[in-house]
C-alpha cells in the first residue's frame, strides 16, 4: 500500500510495466481464443504474495483502463478485508472510479462468488484461482494432466465422480464443481458454489481467470456453452436452502450465509452485499435466470 | 468360422523392438542361432524382431518361451504400452484392417484400447488403478467406452463380478483389500467389460496357487467360450498353454523358432528348443 503520494507517479499506471502487461494480455488473448485451456504466463512479482489473489490482480491491472469502473468482492462482499485491501491498492495505482454497485462496474473481481445480479455485454469478470487444474485431485503430474487434456483423456475424473457417488449417495463437491467449456476442457471454475455455476453457461460478460501461484490464465468468453459435469441419471443440482429465505428481505431466490449468533440461534443472509443493499432499497435488480434458480419456490 | 487368408481378426508383421542404437547387423547377429539377444556391435538389445503371425476371430493364439524372450513384449506393443522400432500390425475392426494401427495416435490408440482390446497383466496393480473400488476400475472402461449412466454402469459391473464369481458385495472395496486371485478376477472383469473381440493375457496365472489357478484357468476358458473373444495368451507355463489355446508360437531370444497347433507341438516338437522344453515338463 502507498500511502505517500509523493511516491505514486514512480510506479507506471495500473503497477505493472507496459510490456508486462502486454505479455499477459497476449496470453489472455490466447485464453480467449481456446476457451477453458490454461495458458501458462510470467505470473510477475506484486507487492502481495502469490496466492493472495495474485492471479486475479494481474488480469485486472493488465486490462483496466483509465475510464473504467472497478468493483471487488471477497465471497460476495464489497467490504471483506481482501476485497478492500486490493480495491484500494488497484485505485492507488490507477485512479479509477470504484463502485459497489454491480450493473455499474466495468471490471469486477471476485474472490468465490459470481454476483447474483446479472452480468452485461460490457462487463469483465476477473477471477482469483487458488487451483486452476481440476484434474489435480486425480492426478498429481503436471506433464500427465496436460496430456490429459491434450487428447481430451477424462475418465479419471468421471470415476472419481463416480466413487464419490458410491461412497456418499451424492457427488460431494461443494465448490469448485467441474465444469466443461464449449464440449471440450474440462475447467475448473475457481471455488465457486455450486449456485454460481449455471450462471457461466452463455454468460453475457466475459469471465477471465488468473492462477498467480500456479501460473496459468484462462477464460470463458461470452456466449459459451458451459455444463457441469453430470451422469445421465445422476444430475447436478444446486445448494438446497430447504425453503429459507433472507432474514433480512424475505427473499428466497439468492446464494444465503447462515448467521450464528450468541444465544445460539440462527438465521439466513443473502450473500451477495450489494444484492442485499438492493433489495433493502425496494429496488429490483435483474437476477441470473437458470433452470435451477427458477424452480425454488417464491 | 474357417481360417481363409482374409478373414483375419489382427494381422503382424515384422513387429520389432530393439533398445538402445542399431544397425542392420543387430537383427542378424542377435537370436537364437547366437543363443543372445544382445548386439555384439551395438550392444543394443534385440527384444523381439521379426515377429509376424495372424489371429483369426475366436481364436486362441498361445506365446511360449523362456523369461526374456520377447513375449510379454509383443503383447505390450500390441496394446500400445511400448512404441514399436520397425513394424505393423492391423486390426480388422479397425478401419477394415487397412491402417497401421502401431502408426496411430494417441487418441485413436486410446480409441482401439477401450473399444477392441483388453488386457489382463500378470501383476494386477498394472491393470487396477489401486486407489478406486474395483466397480470403479471396471466404471473406468465402461466409462472410457462412452457410458455415463450410473446405474447401467453397476449392472454391468455387477454382471460381470457374478460372471468373474467375485462377491458382488465386495464390489465398492478397493482391490488392496483382495486376494491375489480376487484381483486377478476383477482385472479380467475390467478387460472384458466392454465386449472387446480380442484380449491380451499376460502370464496371467504367475504367482497364483494351483487352486486359484485353476479357477483362473477355468474362468477364462468360459470367458473364450461363452463370448467369443479371441485371445493371445502369454506364458511360460505349457500347461496354461495346452489348457487355453488352439495354436502356439515358441519364442526364444526375441524370434519365432516354431509355430503350429498346440497339440502337434506338444507331440511332436520340431525345433531343438520346444523339444527341450517340452521335455522339462513334468
Amino acid at each position: 500500500m502507498v500511502e505517500n503520494n509523493k511516491y505514486i507517479n514512480k510506479y507506471n499506471f495500473a503497477f505493472i510495466d507496459e510490456s508486462t502487461k502486454k505479455e499477459i494480455r497476449r496470453k489472455l488473448l490466447k485464453a480467449v481464443a481456446i476457451p477453458g485451456y490454461q495458458v501458462p504466463y510470467s505470473s510477475p512479482e506484486m507487492p502481495i504474495a502469490r496466492g493472495w489473489g495474485t492471479g486475479g490482480l494481474h488480469v485486472t491491472l493488465a486490462i483496466i483502463g483509465k475510464k473504467d469502473i472497478f468493483k471487488i468482492i471477497d465471497q460476495g462482499s464489497d467490504a471483506s478485508v481482501n476485497a478492500c485491501n486490493l480495491r484500494n491498492f488497484v485505485q492507488s495505482m490507477t485512479g479509477v472510479k470504484t463502485t459497489f454497485d454491480t450493473s455499474e462496474a466495468t471490471i469486477i473481481q471476485t474472490r468465490h462468488r459470481i454476483t447474483e445480479e446479472e452480468l452485461n455485454e460490457n462487463q469483465i469478470f476477473v477471477y482469483q484461482v487458488p487451483q486452476p487444474e481440476p484434474l489435480r485431485s486425480v492426478e498429481r503430474y503436471e506433464n500427465k494432466t496436460r496430456q490429459m487434456h491434450g487428447e481430451a483423456n477424462y475418465a479419471k475424473m468421471w470415476v472419481a465422480l463416480y466413487e464419490q457417488f458410491v461412497s456418499h449417495g451424492d457427488i460431494m463437491l461443494g465448490a469448485g464443481y467441474p465444469v466443461k467449456v464449449n464440449n471440450r476442457y474440462i475447467m475448473a471454475p475457481s471455488p465457486i458454489p455450486r449456485w454460481d455455476i449455471p450462471n457461466l453457461n452463455l454468460s453475457k460478460a466475459l469471465h477471465l481467470f488468473g492462477a498467480g501461484r500456479e501460473k496459468r490464465l484462462y477464460a470463458i468468453p461470452p456466449f459459451t456453452k458451459v455444463e457441469p459435469l453430470e451422469f445421465d441419471d445422476i444430475k447436478f443440482h444446486i445448494e438446497d436452502f430447504k425453503g429459507s429465505a433472507c432474514s433480512k428481505t424475505g427473499y428466497k431466490k439468492a446464494f444465503l450465509d447462515e448467521m450464528y449468533y450468541d444465544d445460539g440461534s440462527t438465521n439466513f443472509v443473502i450473500n451477495d452485499s450489494n444484492f442485499l443493499d438492493k433489495l433493502s432499497e425496494k429496488e429490483q435488480p435483474t437476477q441470473h435466470e437458470n433452470k435451477y434458480i427458477n424452480q425454488i419456490a417464491e | 468360422m474357417s481360417n481363409t487368408e482374409d478373414n483375419w481378426l489382427l494381422k503382424v508383421n515384422n513387429l520389432t523392438k530393439i533398445y538402445g542404437d542399431y544397425t542392420e547387423n543387430s537383427i542378424k547377429n542377435t537370436g537364437p542361432k547366437f543363443n543372445s539377444n544382445i548386439c555384439p556391435e551395438t550392444g543394443s538389445i534385440v527384444a523381439c524382431a521379426d515377429i509376424n503371425f495372424e489371429l483369426y476371430p475366436g481364436e486362441v493364439l498361445g506365446i511360449v518361451g523362456e523369461s526374456g524372450s520377447g513375449k510379454s513384449t509383443v503383447v505390450k506393443l500390441l496394446y500400445f504400452d511400448m512404441e514399436q522400432s520397425l513394424g505393423s500390425a492391423f486390426l480388422k475392426p479397425h478401419l477394415d484392417g487397412l491402417s497401421n494401427i502401431l502408426e496411430e495416435s494417441n487418441q485413436k490408440k486410446r480409441w482401439i484400447r477401450n473399444y477392441l482390446m483388453g488386457m489382463v497383466y500378470q501383476n494386477p496393480r498394472d491393470g487396477l488403478n489401486f486407489k478406486f473400488s474395483s466397480g470403479g476400475n471396471i466404471a473406468e472402461k465402461l466409462i472410457m467406452g462412452g457410458n455415463f449412466h450410473v446405474g447401467n454402469i453397476r449392472n454391468r459391473a455387477t454382471d460381470l463380478l457374478e460372471k468373474t464369481e467375485v462377491p458382488v458385495l465386495r464390489m465398492d472395496d478397493k482391490p488392496a483389500s483382495f486376494s491375489g486371485g480376487m484381483q486377478q478376477r476383477v482385472q479380467i472383469s475390467k478387460a472384458i467389460a466392454n465386449n472387446p473381440p480380442l484380449l491380451f493375457l499376460d502370464e496371467v496365472t504367475t504367482g497364483l496357487d494351483v487352486s486359484v489357478q485353476a479357477k483362473v484357468l477355468d474362468l477364462i476358458r468360459e470367458l473364450q467360450q461363452d463370448l467369443g473373444i479371441a485371445m493371445i495368451v502369454v506364458s511360460h507355463d505349457l500347461s496354461v498353454i495346452r489348457m487355453l489355446t488352439d495354436r502356439t508360437i515358441v519364442m526364444k531370444n526375441g524370434r519365432i523358432v516354431e509355430r503350429g497347433l498346440t497339440d502337434q507341438i506338444l507331440q511332436d516338437p520340431q525345433h531343438k528348443y520346444s523339444q527341450l522344453l517340452v521335455s522339462s515338463l513334468l
